[in-house]
């Protein structure tokens, strides 16, 4: 069973049980599945400053901090655990196009040829690390959700801006991903 | 008159009591959410929605993963949704659920690109962040206080935003 457990999970297995945080959180107390408000929320407990959008009882959303400090723990649990020694199976054409990026390690969840403490003073890590991280969070907020707040919880609960917001997430992730991307790493 | 004002006193003491009770709320009574975070985490490491290659692959259309795990997460969360309001489902509680619209403002287009281009960059988004430090890559904390910096650029500057 727990070598089962160890391989990588498919897809019909993930979604689902992902999809049913849903309906747990709305029954737990009818909270509302998202989590890009906890950025938020570290503002409005930290720096507030003078800004009216930080201004609000963030400790009534504090339940939403402990959601986040589970999916901290779950991360850490699963990969003591659960991990699976053999490295990410990806599609032959990626490996490819990596390699000539320099790109050749695939043992960890994330590239460490350019992500890592070592290419955080270069320009090309500052770019992914600092200004990646900015962009999640100016653009999750700008947007009023991220991929859980929107995509998950808006689509599930049949809202349409939630239906713009997910075709602009997918949007600019194509973009990067195909077009800038390569020129960034190269 | 007497009446309203005291009717008025009740309903100011009833509003206070409720403010205590937020703010005095156990810690474990937070527990519950902790654990289905906590499960939530181990399915995204598992999966592999944490790794950043899983993502490069979606946005190339190399792989159909990511597109199976955020359809059938949503369609299981749409029949649930269904489900709770057409049996009129209550929470633990007895509370009734209640769904709040959102409404459409430009920023779902303005800002959901630019956290697309964030997406797509640094194979995150800030769910996989939590769950990519606890499983051990302790750089993405820098992407993080990043993300936490971007929300408060957006907070600062906000009025001046198209919405």
């Amino acid at each position: 069973m727990i070598e089962l457990l160890k391989q990588p999970w498919p897809w019909y297995v993930a979604g689902p049980l992902i999809g049913l945080t849903v309906p747990a959180l709305l029954i737990l107390g009818n909270k509302h599945f998202g989590i890009s408000a906890n950025l938020r929320h570290a503002c409005a407990a930290c720096f507030p400053g003078n800004i009216s959008f930080f201004k609000y009882d963030y400790k009534k959303e504090l339940w939403n901090v402990w959601f986040a400090v589970g999916i901290l723990l779950g991360g850490f649990l699963a990969s003591w655990l659960l991990m699976n020694a053999s490295p990410i199976q990806l599609n032959p054409k990626l490996v490819e196009e990596l390699a000539g990026y320099g790109i050749t390690d695939f043992s960890n969840m994330i590239p460490t040829q350019l992500y890592s403490w070592d290419h955080l003073l270069t320009w090309k890590g500052m770019l992914m690390l600092v200004g990646g991280g900015l962009l999640i969070g100016f653009g999750s907020r700008y947007a009023g959700g991220c991929t859980s707040g929107h995509s998950i919880m808006g689509l599930s609960t049949l809202q349409w801006p939630s239906l713009v917001a997910t075709i602009s997430f997918m949007l600019g992730g194509f973009v990067m991903a195909n077009w800038i991307l390569p020129l960034l790493i190269n | 008159m007497k009446n309203i004002v005291n009717h008025m006193e009740q309903g100011k003491q009833a509003t206070l009591g409720m403010q205590k009770n937020v703010v005095n709320q156990k810690t474990y009574s937070y527990i519950p959410y902790l654990l289905v975070g906590l499960a939530f985490g181990i399915v995204f490491v598992k999966s592999e929605v944490i790794s950043w290659f899983r993502i490069q692959e979606m946005f190339r259309l190399q792989s159909f993963h990511m597109f199976g795990v955020i359809g059938s997460a949503v369609a299981v969360g749409m029949l649930s949704v269904w489900l709770i309001k057409k049996y009129e489902i209550k929470t633990m509680h007895g509370e009734p659920i209640v769904f709040k619209p959102k409404k459409f403002n430009k920023g779902q287009i303005y800002g959901g690109l630019i956290f697309g281009l964030g997406w797509g960059l640094t194979g995150a988004c800030p769910g996989t962040l939590f769950a990519q430090i606890g499983s051990g890559a302790s750089v993405v904390a820098v992407v993080l206080l990043s993300a936490i910096a971007g929300t408060w650029i957006y907070g600062k500057i906000r009025e001046s935003l198209p919405h």
